[in-house]
């Protein structure tokens, strides 16, 4: 038997409105509730609906020969249930058929697995708890921020009850590996590991209309082929995308809609692959290899690595900045400031900060509300002041200030204590993608 | 009076000076026809007559000026002269609609500084086409003497002089030295050397200015003047109504971040002040080619939650900044005059000024430091928000001194010089 794995990510941040020097000190409203609520309603219509009434069609019509997983993070389920309620039912509704599973990750769609670990694990317990709520699912599968994993998250995860992770197929990792298989973590091996196919999920993110491509149109029938191309040995093709795919980043006009409508029957039958989620597919089948990864890697980009959040000066700045921040809240537990504290984490608004785009551009531009990462960093450090004199004023001591020694060399502790720890030899390849930025 | 800028539409210190100026010479009973590239019909003016180049009109039958139809016509659309920018900025604002334009003109100006560069021949054009409107204003207006502000008047000036054989002042409120340090554009020179030659009266706003003149473009120091400018009283009373809702003391640096203001300076002083005391928030307001430097700077140093920017300020924010200051600075490279720590006294505030502005000529309660010497900058600042007695001081004798620097007596000194010539 041969697996397909279709995860989608539903995750809208909280878009920060235009907040100026002037309004540190007094004014504690950080969000652009229009733009956030036009943004939703939006892509809620042309795509959560449709897509969600297109699954339930699928159900009907293929029965649990049929599945599909979600990671939903926090922010994205808030604004939803204020903004779009139907989709969360129509969610509530497919998770009712029993073929649909709920993965974990950070409540707030964090980059907190890289830079606090108490806070790590205070969002992944948060989120699995509303998941639970909403959905009477308690996930075992965890599926990181931008699918970000490195060796010291997966014991964590391990740690948190989790048995299976959804990462990256990267290939400065695998080498000459495939990531058509089961792997298991090197260093826990009781978790297991699903690596994305990013040749076939790109195919369907970022080609899908691409009419200049050799293989436009995408068909279900000429998907299938690939699929049916893959050696038969290997066992399990992961696709993961964001769930916007379908309707806001490949409008409904390029057909997406109906090849997904299609895929189905295609798979079923015209190729030995079967349904699955990542739950069903790592009690299923025997992991063939483990996997280190020393240095945290990601879904972004050609460098699957952390440049698109972190690395740059402004980056580095705001993310110390931030994290400094943990002890203050905790000790404060007032509910406001944990919110603010939690959606000023989302990794998105590190990801306006990355100078990349310069030469890499449209992915990134996607709901982009700034000009340039230079007025996403004045911006995101204006509402951070704010927010830290929240803080003191309530009676907490604050961050720590001004250092003597102001550059970072190394912008991420948990690398530092990874590389220390592991026993086993470094791999080069993967010290490279990291000493870039 | 040829000039390129008028309240409110104000790039930087020359239209406000023009409009103190003028404010000036009018209680000096002095009739002004005052001539501007663009009038946009908003500009504050009360007793003198305020044309623009874009409606005069010309004897089209007039035979020499009919090889000239075409273009002015298109001067009827307006004339696009325009301080601050260089050739690719002109062709991108020219090819806008007025109301974009007018837009640009608030953010673009104020960004650019770069008069560095290459003009492009179209800004040359407009200088020219502004000069023949000039002759032709000299044709139809009656008047004693042209005085003119600055290179991009100076065509239109001598055309006038041509035309009319009236005497001819140019007003120097800053040179091509100033603007492009030692890379100067030699056709902007030119005009400028040309332009002082061929003047009979040149009135420049500093000494420092004054030098600059006489010694590196090789005029006769005897026809050359310093009159220094002055400040508007502060007409309205904004620190009543600002309340200022961050707790820690505020050190400002306002204005173009441009090599040219010295805003790394600045940014180098901060750090070295927060590692003494972390309780102070600085604060750069204004765009310029600087700016992404010195916000990847202060995130390199780790002051981002300690250093905010604000962008370009006008009008009443420039107030309310200056009314949320304690220190306001200064760090000029370069600075014919400098009237904005003019404005930040005016507001009470204690000013830390480079020596190598003109401004610092005048004042007295003012501390001045080198430009480059951020450690005596740094200490300036840290002294002046630990030590009372600095703040009172400052804000007991600041204000008093700001206050006696009228543009009356700015105007009082022109008419001084007119008077050599009339």
């Amino acid at each position: 038997m041969r697996y397909i794995n279709l995860c989608f990510q539903v995750h809208q941040p909280y878009r920060l409105r235009t907040y100026r020097f002037f309004n540190i000190g007094h004014d504690h409203q950080y969000y652009d509730d229009y733009q956030n609520r036009h943004i939703i309603r939006r892509v809620a219509e042309r795509s959560y609906v449709p897509a969600n009434n297109m699954m339930l069609d699928l159900f009907r019509e293929y029965g649990n020969a049929f599945k599909v997983t979600y990671s939903i993070s926090g922010p994205a389920l808030e604004q939803l249930l204020q903004y779009a309620p139907e989709v969360i039912q129509g969610f509530q509704e497919l998770s009712a058929t029993g073929c649909v599973e709920f993965t974990g990750e950070t409540y707030s769609h964090s980059l907190a697995s890289l830079g606090n670990k108490e806070e790590f694990i205070r969002q992944v317990t948060k989120h699995r708890e509303c998941i639970l709520e909403l959905f009477g699912q308690s996930p075992s599968t965890f599926r990181n921020t931008e699918l970000i994993f490195n060796d010291d998250i997966g014991l964590t995860v391990s740690e948190l009850g989790f048995n299976t992770l959804l990462t990256e197929g990267a290939k400065h990792i695998l080498g000459w590996k495939s990531p058509n298989f089961l792997y298991y973590s090197a260093v826990n091996p009781k978790l297991k590991l699903l690596l994305r196919n990013f040749r076939l999920s790109d195919d369907i993110i970022f080609r899908f209309s691409e009419r200049g491509w050799s293989e436009w149109p995408v068909t279900a029938e000429k998907f299938v082929g690939w699929l049916n191309k893959i050696p038969q040995n290997e066992e399990v093709v992961n696709l993961f995308l964001n769930y916007e795919t379908l309707g806001e980043q490949q409008w409904k006009e390029t057909g997406i809609f109906d090849f997904f409508f299609a895929l189905p029957g295609n798979v079923l039958s015209n190729s030995p692959y079967r349904f699955s989620t990542p739950g069903e597919v790592s009690k299923q089948l025997q992991p063939v290899a483990p996997v280190l990864v020393l240095y945290p890697i990601s879904w972004a980009d050609e460098e699957k690595d952390l440049t698109a959040w972190l690395g740059n000066e402004l980056q580095d700045e705001a993310f110390r900045k931030l994290y400094e921040n943990e002890q203050a809240v905790m000790n404060l537990g007032q509910p406001d400031i944990i919110k603010d504290w939690e959606r000023l984490q989302t990794s998105d608004h590190f990801y306006y900060m990355c100078t990349k785009w310069f030469s890499n551009g449209e992915v990134h531009k996607y709901f982009n509300p700034y000009p340039s990462p230079y007025e996403a960093f004045i911006n995101y450090m204006n509402v951070l002041s704010d927010f830290i004199i929240r803080m003191e004023e309530a009676g907490q001591p604050g961050p720590t200030e001004v250092p003597d020694v102001a550059p970072v060399k190394e912008p991420l502790p948990a690398v530092k204590k990874t590389a220390k720890r592991t026993p086993v030899k470094k791999k080069p390849e993967a010290k490279k993608g990291l000493a870039k930025k | 009076m040829f000039g390129w800028e008028f309240p409110p539409h104000i790039t930087g210190g020359l239209g406000t000076a023009c409009f103190g100026l003028t404010k000036g010479l009018i209680k000096l009973d002095v009739d002004i026809i005052f001539v501007v590239p663009k009038a946009f019909g908003d500009e504050a003016s009360k007793g003198f007559r305020l044309v623009s180049a874009s409606e005069v009109t010309m004897d089209f039958m007039e035979s020499e000026q009919q090889e000239h139809w075409n273009r002015i016509k298109y001067m009827e659309i307006g004339s696009n002269l325009i301080p601050y920018v260089g050739e690719e900025e002109f062709e991108t604002l020219t090819g806008m609609d007025e109301r974009l334009l007018e837009e640009k003109n608030k953010s673009v100006f104020s960004r650019r500084y770069t008069f560095s560069g290459k003009y492009g021949k179209n800004l040359m054009q407009e200088v020219s086409r502004y000069a023949l409107v000039a002759s032709a204003i000299a044709r139809q207006e009656e008047f004693d003497l042209i005085h003119a502000h600055d290179w991009l008047t100076y065509p239109a000036g001598i055309a006038a002089k041509h035309i009319s054989g009236k005497p001819l002042i140019f007003h120097v409120h800053a040179t091509e030295f100033d603007r492009s340090g030692e890379n100067v554009n030699s056709v902007v020179y030119d005009i400028e050397k040309k332009g002082m030659t061929e003047a009979d009266r040149i009135i420049t706003v500093s000494n420092l200015t004054r030098q600059t003149v006489i010694e590196k473009y090789g005029i006769d120091p005897s026809k050359v003047f310093t009159v220094h400018n002055a400040v508007e009283p502060s007409g309205h009373q904004v620190a009543g109504n600002v309340t200022k809702h961050v707790k820690e003391k505020v050190v400002t640096f306002l204005g173009r971040v441009t090599y040219q203001k010295g805003p790394d300076y600045f940014v180098e002083a901060a750090h070295k002040v927060l590692k003494k005391d972390p309780n102070i928030r600085f604060v750069m307001a204004g765009s310029g080619d600087l700016l992404n430097r010195m916000v990847r700077r202060i995130a390199k140093l780790g002051m981002g939650t300690r250093f905010h920017f604000t962008g370009f300020l006008a009008g009443q924010e420039v107030d309310t900044m200056f009314a949320m200051s304690d220190v306001y600075v200064m760090p000029s490279v370069s600075e014919p005059f400098g009237i904005s720590p003019l404005e930040a006294m005016r507001s009470n505030v204690p000013v830390v000024i480079s020596k190598q502005s003109g401004v610092s000529e005048v004042l007295k309660h003012a501390i001045k430091v080198d430009f480059w010497d951020i450690d005596a900058m740094a200490d300036s600042i840290y002294g002046i928000l630990h030590y009372e007695g600095l703040q009172k001081m400052f804000a007991r004798y600041g204000k008093e001194e700001v206050d006696n620097l009228k543009w009356e007596n700015a105007a009082y000194n022109i008419m001084e010089v007119y008077k050599t010539i009339l």
